[in-house]
């Protein structure tokens, strides 16, 4: 068995370029079969919902998206702070593949939001805690995005970049406990780690493998990403002009 | 210490300090960013008496009044511990019903009574079939009968 210490070489951009490219199709193909067996559950055989009909089948979309928009700002906001404590240059590069992923699934958790709000609540849009929080949540995406792309070296664009994200996670509680701590339109949790969840086992299984899904299909698109991004920055590099000089003899 | 760990500590006792400061601001903002006031908040004098505000609550059972005109509808909030009237005329949200959570936004007038601009329907974050929520109900009901018949 390899030592666990094996792992770090690839922290090295031109260790984890190949191995990003073996695992993106397993992770597409993961987030085909999540996506296939989740949605089926969830449109055709889940029952309707006893207060919002079939209305509320818009969950299997939102929550996970939601939750996406959450936690890949937590996977970002580490990565800056390796990358700021210990000056690794992949830190840098998954942070800035991460960004444009979490902006995408908060622009969809806003959306389908109000698309479901409007029906049920009355409402496109209130000023409530959860609502805002998770609109702020969109905001730091795209200004980290902005921030990184304004300036021009990239590694004082990841420092920057960083301190922002470090910044910003501060909000990621205030999102998900903001119904708990303050009275919102938005309700409270139905699914959490300290009580059992308050909805139907079959509903509940369709949300976690679309959840799950949207993990997978993140993961895929965040390597494609990361990977166009080592070639970027390290074009100058022996390795690249020698896998240039393999694709193109 | 090495300079990378000095750095570490450092983002560490920045999130700390940050993290205390939102703790510090959210606490001292408590009240405005609660999106309504409760009933209970209102009839103590705590909601705002010459400005806009939203009332937050259950529909009191049986307390849905309809106007000729089909439009206009009274109904009381309360959280069960205090009762506001509330009269609006407009077109309600489908899932508004008694029984259930209700947000009105509006003004209270001088008599106590709440007038609505706006209504809006909160509902829990309970999702099951019908025919759970039918057995759910029995099994209240029989339970609040056997309850009665003790007594």
């Amino acid at each position: 068995m390899m030592p666990l210490t094996h792992i770090y070489k690839f922290a090295a951009p031109a260790a984890f370029y190949p191995l990003a490219g073996r695992l993106i199709p397993w992770f597409w193909g993961l987030a085909a079969l999540f996506g296939a067996i989740g949605l089926w559950l969830g449109l055709a055989v889940a029952p309707t919902d006893f207060q919002q009909g079939e209305g509320y089948r818009i969950i299997f979309v939102h929550v996970g998206a939601s939750w996406m928009s959450m936690f890949i700002y937590l996977v970002m906001a580490f990565w800056a702070a390796i990358g700021l404590a210990f000056n690794t240059r992949l830190s840098g590069m998954m942070a800035a593949a991460l960004a444009p992923t979490g902006a995408l699934f908060a622009f969809i958790s806003l959306w389908t939001g109000a698309l479901w709000g409007k029906p049920m609540w009355g409402t496109w849009w209130v000023w409530d805690a959860r609502l805002t929080s998770e609109l702020i949540l969109l905001f730091l995406y795209v200004g980290f995005i902005a921030l990184t792309h304004a300036i021009d070296d990239p590694r004082r664009a990841d420092r920057a970049g960083a301190v922002l994200a470090l910044v910003g996670v501060v909000n990621i509680p205030i999102i998900y406990f903001s119904v708990k701590w303050w009275n919102t339109l938005h309700q409270g949790a139905s699914v959490s780690l300290t009580r059992s969840p308050s909805m139907a086992a079959i509903m509940l299984w369709s949300m976690m493998l679309c959840a799950l899904a949207m993990w997978m299909y993140t993961i895929a698109v965040s390597l494609i990403r990361v990977r166009g991004i080592i070639l970027e920055r390290e074009r100058h590099t022996n390795w690249v002009k020698a896998l240039l000089l393999e694709l193109n003899p | 210490m090495k300079a990378r760990h000095q750095r570490l500590l450092l983002i560490a006792a920045a999130l700390v300090a940050l993290g205390l400061v939102a703790v510090l601001v959210f606490s001292a903002l408590k009240e405005n960013v609660a999106f309504f006031h409760s009933p209970a908040d209102i009839e103590a004098g705590k909601a705002p008496k010459d400005r806009i505000f939203r009332v937050g609550g259950l529909v009191e059972t049986g307390s849905l009044r309809r106007q000729e005109d089909g439009v206009s509808v009274s109904f009381i909030v309360t959280d069960s511990v205090a009762r506001i009237p509330v009269h609006y005329k407009g077109i309600l949200p489908n899932l508004f019903s008694e029984g259930k959570g209700v947000v009105a936004q509006g003004r209270l007038t001088d008599d106590g009574v709440f007038v609505a601009q706006e209504v809006l329907a909160k509902h829990d974050e309970n999702y099951m079939p019908p025919e759970a929520a039918q057995a759910l109900q029995k099994a209240h009901d029989s339970g609040i009968g056997n309850q009665k018949a003790k007594d």
